[in-house]
């Protein structure tokens, strides 16, 4: 090796020395400060498929829009729908000062390169998952989140800031919903258990692969871009749920629950880790719906973003006549 | 796909009195677009009663590389603060 390519190699050490020990002292990473080439590759992968599972976790819900059964269910529906659009847009912002484009994120998420959260490949089959997804999916999500709130990357920790502050009224309207049903007739008391039998799994598999399986667990922590294992992670998320669960009189779906004493925890039973990985490689109920869906919708939207970008600079033509 | 919706900065007074912040950014075809989906990204929960946006290409901004000489002949210069003069203990209004 040349010298001069030592000396390259030294500095370059040096500088992700100086990277990492910032990060160490809370020091926050803004857009133009230099990062290591994988520090900016991680933090595009992960921004992009929360930013995408926001824009796809749009469209189970956006399924019962206009069979909302009252019309506060509506408007919180829709208000809730349109969060995630804005959370979406909040994310896609927050990616893009890594330097990539909001075209390539697009491409990436339509052509099934880049991922998003298993859990929006399920179907939503009756008014009782608007429930369970507010309840349970949101519920997953915010304990996801909050520690994001403090991630070393600026931009992305602002807009997790914001997301946070949004993010609740989704649980809670949720769970009202669930509220709702459990007090209600037979049917609709059964209606509330099915969803909850369905969406309790795929909720726990929401907050990742155990610690042993999980890839990227130990370089996130570091750069603060996760500050809790899955299974720690999932392990609050259970024993924070199932006390909601008993308070009206669901049963979560799992024979092998139940409270561990010397823990302070629940133990549960086994993880179907075989369903989560085919929904994850793209064979789950929806995986292909879902991505057509956006296809379409960004496909069909073509001609009008041609016609404003048109209309704009005809404008600005105008005006630089005049 | 002709030409891409051109990237915008988002600034939002939150009330009278205050100054206009960062929020963030959106794209937009032109500046009166960019006004509409701001209010509706950023001002969903009446965070705002004033919007600005900005181009993002028509921003020039400093570099970190020269934090040193931008930034670092201000930190000997603690004459500015006025902790740095010595009173008498029994000076009043001061």
């Amino acid at each position: 090796m040349s010298k001069e390519k030592i000396i390259n190699i030294e500095a370059q050490r040096s500088l992700e020395a100086q990277f990492e020990a910032r990060i160490l002292r809370d020091e926050k990473i803004e857009a133009k400060d230099w990062m290591p080439e994988k520090y900016r590759k991680t933090h595009i992968r992960q921004i992009s498929q929360h930013a995408h599972s926001e824009i796809v976790g749009m469209l189970p819900e956006g399924n019962w829009i206009t069979r909302a059964p009252s019309l506060r269910r509506k408007v919180a529906l829709l208000a809730k729908v349109q969060d995630e659009a804005g959370h979406g847009l909040y994310l896609y912002s927050a990616c893009e000062t890594l330097g990539i484009s909001r075209e390539e994120l697009y491409e990436q998420l339509h052509a099934g390169k880049a991922k998003y959260s298993s859990i929006f490949n399920y179907p939503t089959v009756t008014w009782a998952d608007m429930g369970a997804i507010g309840w349970l999916v949101d519920g997953a999500a915010i304990i996801n989140q909050v520690p994001l709130c403090s991630t070393s990357y600026g931009p992305y920790a602002r807009a997790m800031v914001r997301v946070c502050k949004e993010e609740s009224f989704h649980q809670r309207q949720g769970f009202e919903i669930m509220v709702k049903l459990t007090n209600g007739s037979l049917e609709q008391k059964e209606m509330a258990q099915d969803a909850l039998n369905r969406w309790w799994w795929p909720s726990l598999m929401m907050l990742g692969p155990t610690d042993a399986e999980s890839v990227h667990t130990e370089q996130s922590m570091k750069w603060k871009l996760k500050r809790k294992s899955n299974d720690e992670l999932r392990q609050q998320f259970i024993d924070q749920t199932v006390p909601q669960a008993e308070l009206i009189g669901l049963k979560i779906p799992d024979k092998d629950l139940r409270w561990n004493e010397a823990r302070g925890s629940y133990d549960f039973g086994e993880i179907n880790w075989d369903e989560f990985w085919q929904v994850v490689k793209g064979h789950g109920p929806c995986n292909k719906e879902r991505i057509n869906a956006r296809v379409d919708a960004w496909k069909e939207g073509e001609w009008v973003r041609d016609a404003a970008m048109a209309y704009a600079e005809k404008k600005k033509n105008i005006d630089k006549a005049v | 796909m002709k030409k891409n919706w051109p990237l915008w900065e988002v600034f939002v007074r939150s009330k009278n009195g205050l100054e206009h912040r960062h929020s963030g950014s959106l794209h937009a075809a032109d500046a009166e677009m960019a006004l509409e989906n701001a209010r509706d990204v950023y001002t969903r929960r009446n965070e705002g009663v004033s919007i600005w946006v900005v181009a993002s290409n028509n921003i020039t901004a400093s570099n970190p590389e020269n934090n040193g000489e931008l930034f670092e002949p201000a930190q000997d210069k603690v004459y500015r603060h006025p902790t740095f003069y010595e009173l008498p203990d029994d000076v009043k209004h001061m």
